[in-house]
């Protein structure tokens, strides 16, 4: 049995299809990243496995049960961390730990707890004074209290900042390390990188791509192509002048040539050459997770490599 | 399954994180001990002036021309002194127990045929009513006297231009009635006001913003059950009402030196109804989308019992249309119940309030517990 399985799964919201027929598992042990855009889908699926949803259609198993019938159960072996995690205001971690522990009815060491996720000045201090990495933390915490073997994490670093979200990734790490199965979801595709050991990029709800960034990469990215810095004309010259499949990349002005062959790269550049126009630095790479990120979610990439918080209505949907 | 460890367990939390915040502490202990110290301090030391004397008149007539209604113009002449208001009594009443109903000791009987007899210049008798022991008493006896005197007077000046018997003499009645007065009415009205506000206010905001920031999905992945918390809530209401209600009784005696009686019947009101007004602030905050819509919902549920459930002035002195909605605010029967037990006596008056409250206790909390959902589906 694998602690996660889930076949055809369905959520719809009145005539919006939130989550349409989705299917994955995650093995044990794994870090199993649910990856997509504001909207994509991704904390309506968490939580359907969760047991705080219940799904529309579709079989859902999790750790054996079916969540939203058995959640009583399941939640005894799950540690959650909602989106945007909120606790009491005027309870410290500590507290919280404490509290947690006693409903669950578990003897702990708070000050263990807290060292494992890094919290060890904030014990004391009550929730609405922490910081955004601080909260999470708690939350962090609080999901480990009941000793679960599988940890669901919704956004775990959205808004935090750089080093905020590198203290999470490390307590995600260590808890991977200790043969916790998690799932988390993020609009991060560093994140993804950085944690997963395997991933699904949702959009609009369907998976889009799975599996290991790099057989992702794999499978929708397109090979290896040279990117030449120069402007539209240079482009034009090249298309005139050489078979080579070319683009234009006006906002970054970069000239883009897919290499069949190693041998175009010098096609390009002797035809650049030719020309006897500017081009200033070159570079040969391959689709990275952002692009093929671009190519398959519908939504816009922001600047950050974070996907666009806008919902685009009456966009046309993939498949 | 209830556990009464997890209560305990939440209610520590819950009741920490109270006390902690110094916003939920001022409202719920030092808010009405202001109030009680500000509408004490207006309405202390009887500086209403005038004092209330409740009138049967009995004499009806008939009378051949208004002139000759003897009877009403004395009550009328009585309103018009500087000491005394006329509050008239229907005659059918039975007017000893009028009084003691309406807890006030001081009244004036006026017989029939009182404006027949004296034109004809015969005796007639006027009962006046007070509780030797109240300071009003002395001021009512005293005016009564004096006007009486000065009808007889008019009486044998334009008759016989005489001096002689009295025609109007006063008997005076002694009733144990304590007077009633605004800071006893007051006590248990603001006890009724913050059973009424601490709880409800707050459990609109936590249940609304615990569903917005999911805090309830949260607590739902814990073994605490919904029961468990909401029971936690009201444990904890109850413990501030009772604390509150120390608090106000104390300051009412010591301060105004207020006349409420301190029993066991009490008990249930500071029990019902925190457990009511937290599942009633509970409800508001489930059944509404968002914390701003529940605010606005839970301040029109609560703003008419605040002021028209005999909070700061009585029920009886509102209109009549008022006084009929008053009976569907649910504070009303605290209000009513606590001063029956407190100020009235009215035991068996508190029972039933009692008991209704008990049945609207119920509902609410029923409806509470089964819309109230940990998660959405
Ligand atoms: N409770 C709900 N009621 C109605 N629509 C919802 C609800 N929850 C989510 N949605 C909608 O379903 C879609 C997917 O939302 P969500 O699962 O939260 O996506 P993600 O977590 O990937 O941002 C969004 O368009 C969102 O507006
Ligand atoms: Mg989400």
């Amino acid at each position: 049995m694998l602690p996660i399985e889930v076949s055809g799964l369905k959520k719809h919201y009145g005539n919006l299809k939130a989550v349409d027929g989705i299917s994955f598992t995650v093995n044990p042990g794994e870090v199993f990243g649910l990856l997509g855009p504001n909207g994509a889908g991704k904390t309506t699926t968490i939580e359907i496995m969760e047991g705080l949803r219940e799904r529309d259609g579709g079989d859902v198993k999790v750790l054996g049960f079916d969540p939203w019938k058995n959640g009583y159960e399941l939640h005894k072996k799950i540690g959650v961390i909602p989106q945007e995690f909120t606790f009491f205001e005027k309870t410290t971690p500590r507290e919280a730990i404490i509290y947690y522990a006693d409903l669950f009815n578990v003897k702990v060491n708070p000050d263990e707890i807290l060292k494992e996720v890094l919290l060890e000045e904030s014990a004391k201090v009550n929730f609405d004074s922490l910081s955004g990495g601080q909260k999470q933390k708690t939350g962090l915490a609080l999901s480990l209290v009941n000793s679960p073997e599988l940890l669901f994490l919704d956004e775990p670093t959205t808004g935090l900042d750089p080093n905020a979200r590198r203290a999470i990734w490390e307590v995600i790490r260590g808890l991977k390390a200790k043969g916790k199965t998690i799932i988390l979801t993020t609009h991060y595709l560093d994140e993804a990188q950085q944690l997963c050991d395997r991933v699904a990029i949702m959009d609009h709800g369907h998976i889009v791509a799975m599996g290991t960034t790099e057989e992702i990469i794999e499978q929708h990215g397109s090979g290896e192509r040279l990117e030449i810095h120069g402007d539209e004309k240079l482009a034009e010259y090249l298309k005139a002048n050489t078979d080579l499949q070319v683009e234009f990349n006006s906002a970054r002005r970069e000239i883009f040539i897919t290499l069949r062959k190693k041998i175009d790269a010098l096609a390009a550049l002797a035809a650049a050459e030719q020309s006897g126009m500017e081009w200033g630095q070159i570079q040969t790479r391959q689709d990275s997770l952002d692009d093929v990120f671009v190519k398959l979610v519908t939504e816009p990439i922001g600047e950050q490599g974070e996907a666009s918080t806008e919902e685009k209505t009456g966009k046309k949907r993939r498949r | 399954m209830v556990s009464g460890k997890r209560i305990l367990t939440d209610f520590k939390v819950f009741s920490r994180g109270y006390l902690r915040n110094k916003f939920g502490l001022f409202f719920g202990l030092v808010f009405p001990v202001i109030l009680i110290l500000i509408f004490g301090a207006i309405f202390a030391g009887g500086s209403t002036g005038k004092v209330n004397i409740y009138a049967q008149n009995l004499d009806t007539g008939p009378f051949a021309s208004p002139q000759l209604d003897i009877a009403s113009t004395f009550l009328a002449t009585l309103n018009d002194s500087s000491t005394i208001t006329v509050i008239t009594v229907n005659p059918s009443e039975n007017f000893s127990k009028y009084l003691s109903d309406h807890s006030v000791s001081d009244g004036i009987v006026i017989p029939a045929d009182f404006s027949a007899n004296y034109l004809a210049g015969q005796h007639v008798n006027v009962t006046v009513y007070g509780n030797p022991t109240s300071s009003t008493s002395g001021i009512v006896s005293g005016t009564v006297g004096g006007y009486a005197n000065g009808f007889n007077l008019n009486y044998f000046q334009t008759k016989y231009k005489d001096t002689t018997p009295a025609i109007i003499s006063i008997t005076p009645a002694t009733v144990n009635t304590q007077q009633t007065k605004y800071i006893d009415f007051l006590i248990p009205g603001l006890i009724g006001f913050s059973i009424l506000t601490s709880p409800m206010f707050s459990l609109v905001n936590i249940s609304s913003e615990y569903k917005k920031t999911k805090l309830f999905k949260q607590l739902s992945l814990t073994p605490l059950t919904k029961m468990e918390w909401l029971a936690s809530k009201m444990i904890w209401y109850i413990v501030l009402t009772i604390a509150g209600f120390l608090l106000m009784v104390g300051v009412g005696v010591l301060a105004f030196g207020a006349h409420v009686a301190i029993t066991p019947w009490l008990i249930p009101f500071l029990i019902l109804g925190p457990m009511l007004f937290a599942a009633l602030g509970m409800l508001v905050g489930t059944v509404t989308k968002n914390p701003e819509t529940a605010g606005v919902i839970g301040n029109i549920v609560t703003f008419p019992m605040m002021f028209l459930a005999g909070t700061f002035f009585p029920i009886s002195s509102m209109p009549q249309y008022l006084q009929t909605f008053a009976h569907v605010l649910p504070l009303f029967y605290v209000t009513e119940g606590l001063n029956n037990a407190m100020v009235y006596g009215n035991i068996s008056g508190t029972i039933i309030d009692i008991a209704v409250l008990g049945v609207i206790t119920l509902v609410i909390f029923i409806l509470a517990v089964k819309l109230f959902k940990w998660r959405e589906d």
